[in-house]
């Protein structure tokens, strides 16, 4: 599917379909599309061009759509949208008022999932009495007590502060392994994305670049965007030289790379900083794989640390990540190994 | 291109039905009017209304009349204003709060009664002014006349100095002292320093106050008709009534109206254009901290003026009005055996007349708020909500704001010429007065609802929907829950000054439908003072009890939102 607003389109050829009780992720940047794909999912707004799909049946088209109301899915929005009228039992249970359940079944269940976010005792409460992680819980409980279809989150952690994020990733990946239902999860963050999901949806620009497992996707990322957007990387061009791809300062065998895609004259890897290793001096004679270069700039960041190797003919620094104990000066010639299963093919753009 | 883009579910037709309210009050008034301009009884086109309109040399003199009357009122209304706001903005003057209160007060007084007030105090040879003057020079009469142009400048300004007030004080108010500090450093002395930095950043606000209060004397109905008839003179507004006395003439009164509309939708706009730029006044959210002057000796000739000021505006006219109420008859003064509750109770209760006109003020104010408010909350929910284009909503926030750069008395005829044939024939019912009265104040009604509106995060009603709720669902379970308060405040807002509106009133009432504010001009040639000043204070009354409720209900700023309006 895709939407315009205006002239300008917002989500382009969006093509995905969920697994019963999978857990899927949108990622990209701010103004990627992906709040526009969630509330189109939503039936907030049409698409401009194709079709979303529920159990085989279409609920969305340009023409026609089912109304939210009608499509049995919750949503977490971003600024929680607990209503500050009612109680935390009233918003929990306003669903399952919504779809007649008798009083006594929406009181037993709203006391078992408050049970469950934690918030037992607290059904009484007003929201303006309640902290910011409460809240989120709040409405946790009120997306996943009236066990929807499809369960949508529209960045619901980005107004909390660093540790209850972390705390409530974990949490959010808990009930859904508890409740098992079908979810996806808008994000920009992708430690979150990490953490939650059975799959992340990396989007650019209104565009899937690619759907993987998270494992996947930092291992393998398919497009330059991928590789530069999770994680850090060294994205480096190389040209296709007969059974050879060289690259600035060292060479790789043609079948090593040719194993991940079809090679054409410009070749493009990406290689993690972590995945390379620097020895002191010289390269050893006769090392297939070892690039000379020289410490450009340093960092020591506790953990690692963090250097930028010069090398000739090559357009930017290497950067590579070390352990303390390993230390070498600015300036210093070093050599640069390159582990050359770790090396990823890029797909041109 | 305007696009529809309204939802497909029953909540629809509730928004179809507020646009077609918003066409019957706002759009087909003002485009009969315009139309009556320029046909005959018969409904052929024609110029002849404007030779009408403007081929008497007395028609003309009124127009002059007009502008005389505007530029002298905001000029006054400048003098007392400016000092008074730059005393309580800025200076270290005693008995702020006694001023403050005073020129509040003058806020809740009608303009019309403040006239009559003044009838009573500078009236040739009876008023009280011109009584004290004999009685302390012997002369044989007072040189006081309240029927002249002077007198009718004197009672207007008295009557828009407040405007002046608010906003300029407002805006001082958010002159920092820093920007002060900042000249005085510089070698400037405190008058430099006020003229030259302080002055300059409130001249916007300044100017916009002086438009204001030129279109509120040039609108005007209800003063000069008490002071100018009586006084053999014209201005816009009771040429234009005059062209209603029987037959009625909308067709000249539609051509004759034409100027006032004109002049002030051009005024209207400059007001805009000058606030507007709010870089240049420095009108931050933030004013830092202020320190209030040091005036010294200066400090008790200013507190004389200010004292003055709401002596003319409040404290004389409330007196005089509550002598003659309370008066078995007013020209026997101030003693204990002229004192009676006769009059009151005689036009609260036992006078049909009177008493029904209280009841109607009630009624037709409450229902003319409820309309307003139902109308410009559905306008701003549709604008709000975007649920149709962005020209549409566009177009229905400009529609809906219209009728406060209309002068009452201009919407009065354009709702004669609308409403007096059928398909709506409303004249001669209280319908006509309501759904004036719901037009006039939609604008108040709307700028609260809006700003009501955005203070709603629409994820809230998201939120009701993805869990199974329709929007009129969402509407009624969070939004109206939500709104209660805000609302509340906007009702007594519109309520306000439907009860006491008398330019719209005096065009449209019949005698089954007779408000208080009508009642009062037309009894005012019968010379009954004690039964004039007693409708009044039933106003007064009537606004204090309303203010008071909104100050419990939302809290005691909610009056400074309908100059935010």
């Amino acid at each position: 599917m895709s939407r315009l607003f205006g002239d300008v389109p917002a989500v382009r050829n969006f093509s995905l379909s969920l697994a019963e009780g999978e857990f899927v992720s949108l990622l990209g940047p701010s103004g990627c599309g992906k709040t526009t794909t969630l509330r189109m999912i939503a039936g907030f707004m049409p698409p401009s061009a194709g079709t979303i799909e529920l159990d085989g049946r279409v609920i969305s088209s340009p023409g026609w759509s089912l109304p939210p109301e009608a499509r049995q899915m919750s949503m977490i929005f971003q600024s929680y949208a607990i209503w500050p009228n009612m109680t935390v039992a009233e918003n929990v249970g306003f669903g399952l008022k919504i779809r007649k359940a008798p009083a006594a079944e929406i009181r037993r269940r709203v006391d078992e999932i408050l049970e469950v976010v934690q918030l037992g005792g607290l059904r009484e409460r007003y929201p303006a009495e309640l902290s910011g992680g409460q809240q989120q819980r709040v409405a946790l409980a009120r997306a996943i007590v009236v066990k929807p279809a499809v369960l949508l989150l529209d960045e619901p952690l980005s107004n909390l502060d660093a540790n209850l994020r972390e705390e409530m990733r974990f949490e959010i990946r808990r009930l859904h392994d508890a409740f098992r239902i079908t979810t996806l999860y808008v994000t920009h963050d992708q430690a979150e994305a990490m953490v939650t999901s059975d799959r992340i949806v990396v989007m650019s620009k209104g565009r899937i670049e690619q759907v993987d497992a998270p494992f996947a996707l930092y291992g393998r990322p398919r497009t330059r965007f991928v590789a530069g957007f999770i994680g850090r990387t060294n994205l480096i061009e190389g040209r296709l030289d007969g059974e050879w791809v060289q690259f600035p300062g060292f060479r790789v065998p043609r079948p090593a790379l040719e194993a991940q895609g079809p090679l054409a004259g410009e070749v493009l890897i990406s290689v993690r900083p972590q995945s390379l290793h620097l020895v002191r001096g010289q390269a050893p004679g006769g090392a297939r794989c070892a690039v000379q270069g020289r410490i450009a700039l340093r960092a020591y960041l506790g953990e690692y640390w963090d250097y930028q190797v010069e090398v000739d003919g090559g357009k930017k620094p290497l950067r590579v990540m070390a352990r303390p104990q390993e230390v070498f000066a600015v300036g210093e010639p070093v050599c640069v190994e390159v582990d050359v299963p770790q090396l990823v093919l890029i797909g041109k753009d | 291109m305007l696009r529809w883009r309204l939802p497909g579910d029953a909540s629809s037709w509730l928004w179809l039905a507020a646009i077609a309210v918003l066409l019957v009050l706002v759009v087909n008034p003002l485009l009969r009017l315009v139309l009556a301009s320029f046909q005959q009884p018969d409904g052929a086109l024609t110029l002849a209304n404007y030779a009408g309109a403007y081929g008497r040399v007395r028609h003309l003199e009124a127009l002059g009349n007009s502008l005389v009357l505007g530029a002298s009122a905001a000029s006054l209304a400048l003098l007392f204003g400016l000092p008074l706001a730059w005393a309580l903005s800025r200076t270290d003057m005693p008995a702020k709060g006694l001023v403050w209160v005073s020129v509040l007060g003058t806020f809740i007084i009608p303009p019309y009664l403040g006239a009559v007030a003044w009838i009573l105090l500078a009236g040739p040879n009876a008023g009280w002014l011109n009584r004290a003057f004999t009685a302390l020079t012997g002369a044989p009469a007072g040189p006081f006349n309240i029927y002249s142009m002077p007198g009718l400048v004197l009672v207007t300004a008295c009557y828009s100095f407040p405007y002046v007030f608010v906003l300029v004080k407002s805006a001082l108010d958010l002159v920092s002292s820093e920007m002060e500090d900042a000249a005085n450093i510089l070698g400037a002395g405190t008058l430099r320093t006020t003229l030259s930095v302080t002055l300059p950043l409130v001249l916007p606000a300044i100017a916009g106050a002086f438009i204001l209060c030129f279109l509120e004397a040039i609108a005007v109905f209800g003063t000069p008709a008490l002071l100018a008839l009586p006084g053999r003179f014209n201005v816009v507004t009771t040429q234009l009534w005059q062209f209603f006395e029987y037959p009625p003439r909308v067709g000249v009164a539609a051509a004759y109206a034409m100027p006032l509309l004109g002049v002030t939708v051009l005024l209207f706009w400059v007001q805009q254009r000058l606030t507007r730029r709010k870089g240049y006044v420095a009108l931050t959210g933030k004013g830092g901290e202020r320190r209030p002057l040091r005036l010294g000796g200066w400090r008790w000739p200013l507190l004389a003026y200010c004292c003055a000021v709401c002596a003319f505006s409040f404290l004389l006219p409330m007196v005089v009005v509550c002598q003659a109420a309370f008066a078995k008859a007013w020209g026997r003064g101030f003693s204990l055996d002229n004192l009676t509750l006769a009059n009151l109770s005689f036009t609260l209760f036992q006078n049909s007349l009177t008493r029904g006109a209280t009841l109607h003020t009630f009624v037709y104010g409450g229902a003319a708020a409820l309309i307003a408010l139902a109308v410009a909350l559905c306008i701003a929910y549709i604008v709000q909500r975007q649920l149709v284009g962005r020209r549409l909503a566009g177009a229905l926030s400009f529609i809906t704001m219209a009728p406060f750069v209309i002068p009452g008395i201009v919407l009065a005829i354009g709702f004669y010429a609308a409403y007096t044939q059928a398909p709506l024939a409303l004249y001669g019912t209280a319908w006509i007065l309501i759904l004036a009265f719901a037009t006039r104040f939609l604008p108040i009604a709307y700028a609260n609802s809006s700003s009501a509106m955005r203070s709603i995060n629409p994820e809230l009603e998201d939120a009701v929907r993805i869990l199974g709720g329709t929007r009129l669902g969402a509407i009624r379970s969070v939004v109206a829950p939500l709104l209660k308060r805000s609302l509340a405040g906007a009702f007594i807002l519109v309520f306000i000054p439907a009860t006491r509106e008398l330019s719209a009133a005096i065009f449209l009432y019949s005698t089954n439908t007779q408000v208080l504010s009508v009642l009062l001009f037309d009894k005012s040639d019968e010379g009954n003072f004690e039964m004039l000043a007693s409708i009044g204070l039933i106003l007064v009354a009537i606004t204090i009890v309303l203010i008071l409720a909104g100050w419990r209900l939302v809290g005691r700023d909610f009056m400074l939102r309908r100059s935010a309006a």
